[in-house]
């Protein structure tokens, strides 16, 4: 049953990918976009990882995506306008170039290069205690200080954004 | 049986899929969903990598990164809006005065 619904979704991730970079349209790609995070939303939850899935699906799929379709419909672009391309000849080197990527990553995956720690966070003890309690207690104790420097970069981040959308830059 | 492998290869076809997306396409917009898809792209490995080492770290990792994302997205969009209220575009063959 696993192993069904992680092929299905990982198709529906690749194939709304590969939509994503390939539509005209930048909203039906901000669409694909949000499939495809929807989709990952669902892998987390069979990595068993129930909070980062709520807060993919929150975060992403719903408050960034909604701040990109709502720049794209605020800029109202011709969909012609991207017909005019200065380097015609880079799309096939840059897909060839892809692949090459494609490639090493895999190798690299493949060889067993990368072996970490066991912690001692087993699915067991995580389910007795609740994935979402576990991550606040390790976020306000043993993670306080990028906690608190996370909240200086949404506030420089929002600062930043506000000094941006002034009309006399 | 889904092993770490099959993760990890999903997420190195996602961020090919980002960084193919960045070269080939000539709208910011566009470029900057395909940036987005690569942080995708590495998130999940990050929590697949947390499940299969039994940590936690992987996923609080992955809560810093997707607040990194919100603000990279906030910032990001205002300089498309403030180039495209300047230049009248966001093709960014157009925006090549910082070129040379």
């Amino acid at each position: 049953m696993e192993v069904y619904l992680f092929y299905i979704v990982a198709t529906i991730t690749v194939v709304s990918g590969v939509y994503l970079i390939f539509e005209k349209n930048p909203v039906f790609g901000a669409l694909y976009l949000i499939q495809t995070m929807v989709s990952i939303a669902v892998l987390y939850i069979l990595l068993e990882a129930q909070f980062v899935a709520a807060v993919q699906i929150i975060v992403y799929a719903g408050a960034i995506m909604v701040l990109f379709l709502f720049v794209i419909m605020l800029l109202n672009l011709d969909i012609k306008e991207e017909a005019k391309n200065a380097l015609p000849f880079q799309r096939i080197p840059a897909i060839l170039m892809g692949i090459a990527l494609f490639t090493v990553i895999g190798i690299v995956i493949k060889s067993k290069l990368m072996q970490g720690k066991h912690d001692q966070y087993t699915t067991a003890y995580v389910n007795s205690m609740g994935n979402t309690k576990l991550i606040g207690n390790l976020l306000f104790t043993e993670y306080l200080l990028p906690f608190e420097i996370t909240s200086i970069l949404l506030f420089v981040a929002a600062i930043g954004a506000i000094m941006l959308a002034k009309r006399k830059l | 049986m889904i092993t770490i492998t099959h993760y990890l290869i999903l997420s190195a076809i996602l961020f090919t899929l980002g960084v193919v997306g960045v070269l080939i396409r000539r709208n910011a917009i566009i470029i900057f969903m395909c940036i987005e898809l690569m942080l995708n792209a590495v998130n999940l490995s990050f929590v697949a990598f947390a499940h299969y080492l039994n940590s936690m770290q992987g996923q609080l990792f992955v809560f810093f990164t997707m607040t990194v994302a919100a603000a990279e997205a906030a910032v990001g969009l205002a300089i498309i809006v403030a180039v495209f209220r300047n230049k009248e575009t966001v093709n960014i063959d157009d925006i090549n005065i910082m070129k040379w």
